[in-house]
């Protein structure tokens, strides 16, 4: 796999024509944009704060809201981890695009499958 | 038959394999085995999926020669269920789902693309020691006993039923697929970033994106039949009660997960078939494929679409009345796109320049077959005819005529109408041509008489039938050994033809696309200097004026 | 260069999406069955130490953060504050697991693994237990058959937890791996990648457990 020997005939967006020396910075799937360590202190600090907060909320009564604000807290800090320290912030749409589509077949997994669950005990045919 | 032909062969009498490709290139055993040449890995696939091709082949004829009579006699029950079983296993698993991608989508994919290797060598080469760690446990799995729970795993049969090797062979499966999601990977990786210079996505043979719709069922998928497998092993071996009913556990939603990926798997064993489809018809008609975009458009809407579609293998098991409305019209939907391919490759054939030659007789064959086997899909998404139908050897003649009526004969299709790049030398005619007619002969006397008696009502997975089904299953019997003698055929002839074939030289079929305008076998680098693509794909007009720029020699 | 980099980091991407997809089916299977036997799950939940789950999910997020700290290590040719990072990472990584031994031995000794002797007395009688009675005191005894449905739970909860702590010792062992190549300096002259990639395997493990822990410990603590 040595096609990356020769920077200026190769070029790795196949076709889209642009072209840019060995030194040109293009933002790829994030490796050239350099993430400061404030965003990463700034991030586990909230990620440990939700966690007190969600452990605190589940000692209080809410009823099935319980696991809505459960849920929405651990998805809230999955997306900071996803955007953040897994920089898809600043990735490439085809990153973005990766992503979403296994995110989207997970909800189509639960969904269709819940179709099933929560549809049988409707009425009697 | 018409004795057109477009073979172009150069003259044979002064005509030579060239001296360095990929397979003279180095010697030695452990240059084969620790390759990293995706052209090299295709080729262990290619001798491992015979191999088991031919076992799961043997097991069928033993299914039919069961069959020939309505009592149990060749075989106690108990043997014949491990025998549909292990055969089911191994099509579906060792031979199906990696037949098209690992072979020819491996040894193609770079060259059509215009790149020196796949994406990942080094993760290709794992995925065939996956595949081949898989094989060696499914045969000690079969040698010690095999299963008898159908290919499907069923709870809480396989789980608490049964005393047989279902955890060595649901551990072999969860291997195979790796070894599937590590291909899919591969090829999703290698089209995304290693396209040559000007090969854009819509200049792409119609079979990479076939193998790229496949690549990203086999990469999404495949992870839920693993984790369903985990669990089924977990229930057998610790009890965790997710399938047992008596601690509460549902067998429904073993069902739910295992179908999740196993109906996406057929499309994954489907859709590199249409890729070879679509590329024989092409060259055989001398005319770019109709509607192009279509056929691109309708492979990644197969692969979206078969991800909402699984609860049709389940309308009889206990599910929600209404799910089933909801999964019997996305099923119907799922149809429309293959119809549209069909649709365009019946225009790519109006008005062709149309030959007869091997590859283009399995395609015809394919594409009857094929769509017999998907419009019996239509009887079968429909609820109410379905719960006639399933269970019955209606559904095992459906999903043959999809599976061997359309995907085998696109394989040996594909392996017909490449075996001159791959090898050097061109496969006997003739011989070929009677090959694929035994086969289609064969393969309607097996599968045919099928349909009848599933509607007649007579069960699949049985031994013993009742004796009113024996004429049908005697005419399927003998379909089947015709089907044999189809399929041995092509093994000894192509084994044949490896040292006594005419010397096939770069492009015997005046195709297009770059893996045409490479020498025969290939080097191990593929292209001498990297191919810069400033046509469209099946630019036929390109090629003539190609061919009428540069003097051929030898 | 930028190529091969973008091409390993796609690659890694799409095993993540199909690690997304092997956790979903435990996810759903999690979904179907805490909806059928909300009780048994509540009750088989208060006997999970909220202590070390916390702890446990304080003990990834910081190992997390090392992680990123590592990479920007990397990225920063700073050698020895990534040999520290990924040092780091790894302790944490094996405190959570003995964290997770504790746990598992203690359900181990009260007889809640599925089908290894497995007791149902906790629940039917939950004065026995006095450890968690003495915390969940309104806790209610079940009736049979709902108590025997904990070994559902405690099925998944194994399945989820194990899967998850396997996934954790394979992190580790590349991290074992990782951190001698970095003392080498493999991962400070340009060539981040690997680190890059490993630390989006490590942070879509932390992801999992983001979920897990409420799901598991968190489902009703209140009175």
């Amino acid at each position: 796999m040595s096609a990356h020997n020769d920077p200026h005939a190769m070029q790795p967006h196949g076709g889209t024509g642009h072209d840019h020396g060995p030194n040109e910075q293009d933002v790829h799937d994030s490796l050239n944009h350099v993430v400061s360590p404030v965003i990463y202190i700034t991030v586990a600090a909230i990620l440990l704060v939700m966690t007190a907060v969600t452990a605190a909320v589940s000692f209080v009564d809410l009823g099935t809201f319980n696991a809505v604000v459960a849920l929405f807290i651990a998805c809230f800090k999955a997306s900071i981890v996803v955007l953040f320290f897994m920089h898809v912030k600043y990735s490439s749409k085809l990153t973005k695009l990766t992503l979403f589509s296994g995110l989207f077949l997970f909800c189509v997994l639960i969904a269709l499958t819940l179709s099933d669950y929560t549809t049988r005990a409707w009425g009697r045919w | 038959m018409s004795t057109d032909t477009i073979v172009r062969l150069p003259d044979q009498s002064t005509a030579r394999l060239p001296k360095v490709n990929f397979i003279t290139k180095e010697n030695g055993l452990l240059s084969w085995l620790l390759t990293g040449d995706h052209k090299r890995i295709a080729t262990l696939y290619l001798i491992s999926i015979t191999f088991f091709f031919a076992i799961g082949g043997a097991l069928a004829g033993l299914i039919r020669l069961e069959l020939l009579t309505p009592q149990s006699d060749l075989m106690a029950a108990d043997t014949y269920n491990k025998v549909f079983s292990m055969h089911g296993i191994i099509m579906v698993f060792l031979f199906l789902v990696p037949s098209i991608p690992a072979t020819l989508g491996n040894f193609l994919m770079p060259l059509m693309i215009g790149a020196k290797d796949l994406a990942l060598p080094k993760i290709n080469l794992l995925s065939w020691y996956l595949y081949v760690i898989a094989g060696c446990m499914i045969l000690y799995s079969m040698m010690t006993g095999g299963v008898d729970t159908g290919w499907t795993f069923t709870v809480p049969l396989s789980t608490h039923y049964v005393n047989t090797n279902v955890i060595t062979t649901g551990l072999a499966i969860f291997v195979a697929g790796f070894s599937s999601v590590f291909t899919g990977l591969n090829f999703i990786v290698t089209i995304h970033k290693m396209r040559a210079p000007g090969m854009t996505w819509f200049r792409l043979p119609l079979f990479v994106w076939s193998n790229y719709a496949a690549s990203i069922l086999m990469v999404l998928g495949t992870p839920v039949l693993a984790i369903t497998l985990v669990l089924v092993v977990l229930e057998r071996a610790f009890g965790i009660g997710v399938f047992d009913p008596a601690k509460g556990g549902d067998p429904i939603l073993f069902q739910h997960l295992f179908w999740f990926y196993s109906h996406p798997a057929v499309y994954i064993m489907i859709l590199p078939g249409m890729g070879v489809i679509s590329e024989v018809i092409s060259t055989f008609s001398r005319k770019r494929v109709f509607g192009y975009t279509a056929v691109a458009f309708s492979s990644v809407a197969i692969a979206v679409f078969a991800f909402f579609v699984w609860e049709h293998h389940m309308f009889i098991m206990g599910v929600s009345n209404y799910s089933t409305l909801v999964f019997s019209l996305l099923t119907m939907l799922v149809a429309v796109p293959s119809a549209i391919k069909i649709f365009n490759w019946s225009f790519t054939l109006y008005k062709g320049s149309i030959t007869f030659e091997t590859p283009m007789l399995y395609s015809f064959g394919f594409m009857g077959l094929f769509t017999t086997g998907g419009l019996t899909g239509v009887f079968l998404a429909s609820t109410g005819t379905d719960i006639h139908l399933t269970e019955t050897y209606f559904i095992v003649a459906h999903f043959h005529f999809v599976m061997v009526g359309g995907m085998l004969m696109a394989f040996l299709s594909g392996i017909h109408f490449w075996w001159p790049k791959w090898t050097g030398r061109m496969y006997p005619e003739k011989i070929s041509q009677l090959a694929a007619l035994i086969t289609f002969i064969g393969f309607n006397l097996t599968f045919f008489p099928q349909f009848i008696l599933g509607m007649l009502g007579m069960p699949r997975r049985y031994a013993a039938y009742p004796p009113e089904f024996q004429v049908l299953n005697v005419f399927s019997t003998a379909g089947a050994t015709i089907l044999g003698i189809g399929y041995l055929l092509p093994i000894l002839y192509l084994t044949w033809s490896l040292k006594y074939g005419e010397i096939a030289g770069d492009n015997p079929w005046q195709a297009t696309g770059l893996e045409w305008q490479i020498q025969s076998p290939p080097l191990t680098e593929n292209f001498p200097e990297i191919p810069i693509v400033d046509y469209e794909a099946y630019d036929y007009e390109w090629l003539e004026r190609k061919e009428k720029e540069v003097t051929r020699v030898g | 260069m930028e190529q091969q980099v973008d091409t390993t980091s796609f690659a890694m991407w799409l095993f993540l999406v199909t690690e997304i997809m092997f956790f979903g089916g435990l996810f759903c299977s999690y979904l179907i069955f805490r909806n059928w036997y909300y009780p048994a799950f509540v009750a088989a939940s208060h006997q999970l130490s909220i202590k070390e789950g916390t702890a446990n999910t304080a003990v990834l997020i910081v190992s997390s953060f090392t992680m990123a700290m590592g990479v920007w290590c990397a990225e920063t040719r700073r050698k020895g504050a990534l040999v520290l990072c990924l040092c780091l990472t790894f302790v944490l990584g094996l405190v959570f697991l003995g964290i997770k031994y504790d746990e598992y031995h203690e359900k181990y000794e009260k007889h809640h693994v599925p089908s290894w002797h497995y007791s149902t007395k906790s629940f039917t009688d939950p004065a026995s237990d006095p450890e968690v009675h003495n915390a969940y005191p309104d806790d209610k005894p079940l009736p049979l058959d709902m108590a025997r449905h904990t070994e559902v739970y405690f099925g998944l909860y194994f399945a989820m937890t194990g899967m998850h702590a396997l996934h954790m010792i394979i992190g580790i062992s590349i991290l074992g791996f990782m951190i001698f190549r970095a003392r080498a300096g493999a991962y400070t002259n340009g060539h981040v990648t690997f680190v890059n990639n490993f630390g989006l395997y490590w942070h879509f493990v932390d992801i999992v457990w983001i979920f897990l822990y409420p799901l598991l410990y968190l489902i009703s603590r209140h009175a």
